[in-house]
């Protein structure tokens, strides 16, 4: 009952942060600039929740991240750009094909581990970009053009709906097999978890939401471009997870706002926000390895909710 | 007559990548660490490089030298600053400082002068010399000598000297070596300081031959010859030397069937062939898993 209440509760909370938002943009009182910037808050915040299911939650090292992004972005674009698809069922296809691309590359490399699956994640986020650059049909380097169509209702709605899935995959019996997997792949399967099913299973939900993220990013510019999703890309979101804390989904959603607050102020200085962004990575693992939040989730400071780990912590 | 030319082309820039990948790959034999880092110690040997030569005037081989001696204390104190206190954390950890520790070296020096290419000097005589009805440059012949000579220098180091007896044991097992009475500390402080001379002297030879740099350069080198020392069996200095050479090869190969934007996903695709056919590499050994 009380996990229930937790759950409605959250809900609720959500859905006023955002009816006052789409109120402040409607209204006018929001200048585009901010609204923007809230955009890019939720499409990271996806972004970043979804690579913390495939390193925090299962433990498996990722950094190939942005080539499932790419996917996303591109299948979308050209959903509704070639195919006339509306923007619902482009985001939907991104994700999917997204999602077979996540199969396809986690089959293969997720009997690696450690730093041969991040080098592995990596070749494979590098060969799709270089596909997309070969590729006449999409523009190749010089990038395809996007119409704007995401909104504030698309990202907060998608953000939502990602955040209540990982979630309750975590909460679930999949989500124990996996953190089982993370904490010692030994023993979990010698406990018997299948422990390859539930790797592909968590990098595939991984790579979904990705491609969502991805579908709303190409949405959300007027031009998408290979050069937009290189290793860069893949590394700006695993400093999220990584920064937020390893494990923490409310950690990833907390340092995915902060950052990308800190990164649109930083805008016109590039190199100084790279170099605040490196010094903080490598101070935090210096001296702080287990990332802001910990494995804790910010719900645990309210005691109440320990097990609503729902949707009060974003839109903030 | 061309494929022996596309040959040698393909040899000359797979000795740079073996440079680089033996930096690579003696420091993860040591430490088990990626040093990602390593890309930008190359890119700073060939600003070091390109500054001794255009700036000061010095000609080829002292400032081989002198990016090589620089680079080696860019090394020692990237190794002491940043992952010394990190040799009992997660490996998750390591990773991620080396990544932060190799874009901020990037940004940094972006910061410092400005993210333009330099065009690099040329300080070799270009001369060729037909062999065989081949026409091979005389810079392509001097990197593959100045290549050879520092493996062999590498190899003299690693099997004949005290220093090179204590790296293998450091590597192998480092809490014995340490109760054997070797300093542990400072064989893995000279283990990154050779490795990175190697990567120094592979940024000015890559300059010279491409005569072009940039604050970004390290980053596709580092990662393929990352690949070349995977390719190798890392860990292992002949494997490294043997996966630069098929991979430089590879690539010329590839960009010559006129596929050359598929050149970098070339490297890549062999990468993932081997992590996933044979993860211990050409030369590697099968370890088995112990719980």
């Amino acid at each position: 009952m009380k996990k229930a209440k937790g759950f409605w509760l959250s809900i609720i909370l959500s859905l006023v942060v955002y009816g006052v938002v789409q109120f402040l943009i409607n209204s006018g009182s929001l200048n585009p600039f901010y609204a923007n910037t809230l955009i890019f808050i939720a499409i990271n915040i996806i972004l970043a929740v979804s690579l913390h299911l495939v390193i925090g939650i299962t433990g498996q090292f990722s950094i190939g991240h942005a080539g499932f992004l790419a996917v996303g972005a591109y299948i979308s674009a050209i959903c509704t750009m070639k195919l006339e698809f509306p923007f619902i069922a482009a985001l939907i296809v991104g994700g999917v094909v997204a999602a077979v691309a996540g199969l396809m590359v986690g089959i293969p490399s997720l009997r690696l581990k450690g730093d041969y699956l991040a080098i592995a994640t990596l070749g494979f986020a590098e060969i799709i970009r270089i596909v997309f650059l070969n590729i006449d049909y999409v523009g190749g380097a010089a990038g395809m053009q996007v119409s704007h169509l995401t909104d504030w209702t698309y990202a907060f709605i998608c953000l939502l709906i990602t955040i209540l899935v990982i979630v309750n995959f975590t909460n679930s019996r999949h989500g124990r097999a996996c953190i089982a997997i993370r904490e010692n792949e030994i023993a979990a399967d010698a406990m018997g978890i299948n422990t390859t099913y539930y790797k592909v299973a968590a990098f595939a939900l991984g790579s979904f939401f990705a491609g969502i993220a991805g579908g709303l990013y190409a949405h959300n510019f007027y031009i998408i471009q290979p050069t937009n999703f290189g290793f860069l890309k893949s590394f700006d979101i695993l400093i999220f997870v990584v920064l937020g804390g390893l494990g923490s989904l409310s950690g990833a959603v907390i340092s995915a706002i902060l950052l990308t607050i800190v990164s649109t102020f930083l805008q016109d200085y590039p190199e100084t926000r790279m170099i605040i962004y490196s010094l903080v990575l490598v101070i935090v693992m210096l001296y702080r390895p287990q990332g802001l939040m910990g494995t804790k989730e910010i719900t645990d400071y309210f005691g109440k909710w320990t097990n609503a780990k729902g949707g009060n912590s974003y839109g903030k | 007559m061309e494929w022996i030319q596309q040959l040698v082309n393909g040899i000359s820039l797979g000795s740079i990548y073996a440079l680089i990948a033996l930096g690579y790959t003696m420091v993860y034999g040591i430490i088990k660490l990626i040093n990602f880092a390593h890309g930008e110690v190359f890119m700073i040997g060939a600003f070091i490089g390109f500054y001794a030569i255009g700036g000061w005037g010095l000609s080829f081989v002292p400032a081989l030298l002198l990016a090589m001696a620089v680079c080696a204390i860019i090394g020692v104190v990237i190794e002491r600053v940043a992952y010394k206190r990190l040799r009992n954390a997660t490996r998750i950890a390591a990773l991620i400082t080396a990544i932060g520790v190799s874009l901020f070296i990037q940004y940094g020096v972006i910061y410092i002068r400005g993210a333009q290419p330099e065009a690099y000097p040329n300080v070799l005589p270009s001369k060729t010399f037909e062999i065989f009805g081949v026409n091979i440059s005389s810079q392509s012949l001097l990197i593959l000598s100045v290549s050879i000579i520092l493996m062999i220098i590498l190899q003299f180091i690693v099997h004949r000297t005290k220093m090179g007896k204590a790296m293998r044991a450091v590597s192998f097992d480092a809490e014995a070596a340490r109760l054997m009475g070797i300093n542990v500390d400072r064989t893995i402080s000279f283990t990154f300081a050779i490795g990175s001379a190697l990567a120094g002297a592979a940024g000015v030879i890559f300059g010279t031959y491409y005569t072009k740099i940039d604050p970004l350069m390290g980053v596709i080198p580092g990662l393929k010859a990352f690949v070349a020392a995977v390719l190798g069996g890392i860990g292992i200095i002949p494997g490294a030397m043997v996966g630069g050479l098929v991979l430089g090869v590879v690539e010329t190969v590839v960009s010559a069937f006129g596929y050359s934007l598929w050149r970098d996903a070339a490297a890549f695709i062999i990468l993932i062939l081997i992590l996933i056919f044979k993860p211990s590499g050409l030369f590697g050994k099968n370890t088995r898993e112990k719980v």
